[in-house]
């Protein structure tokens, strides 16, 4: 699915990723966990596209396709997709608008159908309730007034519209009360398929007993300092990460 | 003060007043309009209210043709007037004078035209003509001309604690001629003690094909009464060859409250002077505006808010985005007299610029006198949001929609927050095809799937 290799950047000239390597199958999910500052969400901006993260060395391998080549909207055609950590409020932008253009532009360079207006409403209507948001809230503008649990759930929402292959989760449990969490880690649980994979890029174990990752990853200055499976999550909750800081170096 | 540069304007305009024959009754009005026009200097880029106001479109082609009588199909003013979903009483006018055909029975009730008032109706028009805005610096040659050709008005009289059922939709509409002509045009609103109004001033082309060569001359007065309510639309949808010079002109009494939108979108020149002044406590202005100038338009906004009086507040926000060569100006004015404490006043100005021969001056200029105010103001010439269009494009939409999206939505926040829904769904799509981008959805559509 993907294979990231050597993969060096940097933020305002600050070497964030140091060499990090990971290679994800297709229908597996990898959680990655680690202190703040070890480049977590460095790791989903980069590999999403976004301006200001320089990749200064390596490669990332997406479905056969070098995605460090490509531009931002390239790589969400090409079934990226990124839950932000931070949605971005965008009033004036309805909900309904913003998701129209989004999923048209993915499914045309996927060579699918354009879905029409009537079975696209049908879909986001749908979706919509499925992340127990209110009808109205496709009318809004996007994530405008929203509550973080709101936004995570809009985020979610946009995932099942767009069916990415890969998609990364950015801390989206950050913030998040249980019963939101419940929410989101179903969606995701329904979603997964032996042909899409996951990154889960988290702060605490918790979320990873709502949606239960094949693998663990820990990511401590700037490179994946260690992997196992699902009980390194609980063994880093108890033991936190200094430990394998100073292991690392 | 002379003036070298004279405008051929001013001398035609004043041939043209010989052989206006106006009412008996506003004859004073219209001498001293007439007086106080010829002795005006004309504006020039020096003249500081109009700076970034070219009046060239006025001086390069005669406007002194007397405006045509054109004949008018109630289709045309269907396409050219009509605000889908909004239920209004409509009152036609073209080229300045007022078509009872084209126009709603219901308006025509409403409304008491000046050559029709009677004598009770002309000591009303007599009392309030001229007051709103009288010897306030921001009155021009313009409003001295409208007052000088004056011989038609239109007067919406609403009585104490009454409502008009319907909004009073004024639609003027101008034609196409072998020669370019000027309209003048006179609105007076009067809102007795706890009345409201909803009042919808349409300025468009009847014809959007060919060149419509009028300028327009607009003085609207609206007078509103204790605990009185106006929401007020402006909407200038002209089409690039007209001119446009118009003023509003608010009086708010105690308690009353005015909600203003004014949208300028159309002709080759726009001018809008309006003035807001709070003449007795607990008085509140909300006031918005958007402007989209393209090609080689230029729109200039003037508004003053006058607090002469403690414990008012205003609110002001008004959005332009520039396209090609287009220029816009916005001079947002807050007056705080010595007298009026506990005033509450913010004006916001923002402004996109979508390519680098796009202009915009934008001007807020506070004055405040008085000691316990609260008064905010901000203008900013903004690109778009990078972490907004970066959202967009991690989403599959490309840099370039994604800015498109973003433009609108800039302005369509604006839109959404009218009170009349109706009025912003007809917009939308009229605002969306400016930045070519068809509108996703039918708004029906939503509501029933």
């Amino acid at each position: 699915m993907i294979s990231i290799k050597n993969l060096h950047a940097k933020v305002e000239d600050k070497a964030i990723l140091k060499g990090l390597n990971l290679e994800i199958g297709p229908g597996e999910v990898h959680a990655i966990m680690g202190p703040n500052g070890a480049g977590k969400s460095t790791l989903g901006n980069v590999l999403a596209g976004r301006d200001g993260y320089e990749v200064t060395e390596g490669s990332v391998v997406l479905n056969g396709k070098e995605l460090l080549e490509l531009e931002a909207e390239e790589r969400a055609r090409e079934g990226l997709f990124l839950a932000f950590q931070y949605p971005v409020e965008i009033p004036g932008v309805s909900n309904l608008e913003f998701l129209k253009a989004s999923v048209d532009a993915v499914r045309a360079h996927q060579g699918k159908d354009a879905l029409d207006s009537v079975n696209f409403l049908k879909m986001a209507r749908e979706k919509i309730k499925s992340v127990n948001l209110d009808q109205s809230f496709l009318k809004r503008g996007v994530n405008e007034g929203f509550s973080g649990g709101e936004k995570k759930r809009n985020e979610l929402m946009q995932m099942m519209m767009l069916e990415p292959k890969l998609c990364i989760l950015d801390e989206t449990d950050s913030g998040l009360d249980i019963d939101a969490l419940q929410v989101v880690a179903q969606g995701v649980n329904a979603m997964r398929d032996p042909n899409r994979s996951f990154i889960v890029v988290t702060h605490y174990q918790r979320l990873l007993d709502y949606i239960v990752p094949d693998y663990v990853h820990v990511l401590a200055g700037g490179r994946i300092v260690k992997t196992g499976g699902k009980e390194l999550a609980l063994e880093l909750e108890e033991k936190g990460y200094g430990w394998l800081e100073n292991e690392a170096q | 003060m002379a003036d070298t540069n004279t405008g051929s304007f001013q001398s035609e305009q004043l041939a043209r007043l010989q052989s206006v024959s106006g009412l008996q009754w506003l004859a004073d009005i219209n001498r001293a309009g007439a007086e106080a026009f010829a002795a005006a200097a004309w504006p020039t880029r020096k003249t500081e209210a109009w700076k970034y106001c070219s009046l060239r479109a006025l001086n390069d082609n005669s406007h002194s043709a007397p405006a045509p009588v054109a004949a008018v199909a109630q289709n045309d003013v269907q396409q050219a007037a009509s605000v889908a979903g909004l239920d209004a009483a409509r009152l036609v006018l073209v080229n300045g004078q007022v078509n009872t055909a084209l126009s709603d029975a219901l308006a025509l009730q409403q409304v008491t035209l000046f050559s029709q008032a009677d004598a009770a109706q002309q000591d009303l028009i007599l009392t309030h003509l001229g007051q709103t805005g009288h010897a306030h610096p921001s009155q021009h040659l313009f409003n001295q001309l409208n007052a000088a050709a004056l011989n038609e008005g239109v007067l919406v009289h609403v009585g104490r604690n009454s409502r008009l059922e319907k909004p009073l939709q004024l639609v003027s509409l101008t034609t196409t001629a072998e020669q370019a002509f000027s309209v003048e045009q006179r609105v007076l609103v009067v809102l007795e003690t706890g009345a409201e109004l909803t009042l919808i001033e349409q300025f468009a082309s009847l014809d959007s094909n060919s060149a419509d060569q009028s300028f327009t001359n607009n003085l609207t007065e609206l007078v509103i009464g204790d605990n009185a309510r106006l929401t007020h639309y402006r909407l200038n949808l002209m089409q690039e060859a007209a001119v446009f010079v118009g003023s509003s002109q608010v009086n708010l009494k105690r308690d009353a409250n005015y909600q203003g939108f004014h949208l300028g979108l159309g002709s080759q020149m726009t001018r809008n002077d309006i003035l807001v002044r709070h003449t007795a406590g607990g008085s509140h202005c909300e006031m918005s505006g958007v402007y989209v100038p393209q090609g080689s338009q230029i729109i200039d906004f003037h508004t003053s808010i006058e607090h002469e009086v403690p414990h008012c507040t205003s609110n002001e926000v008004f959005r332009g985005i520039i396209n090609d060569q287009a220029r816009a100006a916005f001079n947002g004015r807050i007056h705080i007299h010595p007298k009026a404490q506990k005033t509450l006043a913010e004006l916001s100005n923002k402004n996109l610029l979508l390519t680098n021969k796009a202009e915009i001056n934008t001007k807020p200029e506070l004055e405040i006198y008085a000691d316990d105010v609260k008064c905010a103001h901000g203008a900013t010439v903004a690109q778009l949001d990078d972490k907004a269009r970066f959202y967009l494009q991690s989403r599959g939409i490309s840099e370039q929609e994604a800015q498109v999206m973003l433009s609108f939505g800039f302005i369509n926040e604006l839109l959404d927050a009218l009170p009349h829904e109706a009025i912003g769904h007809w917009l939308r799509p009229l605002l969306a095809q400016r930045f070519g981008r068809p509108q996703a959805f039918d708004e029906d559509l939503v509501e029933t799937v």
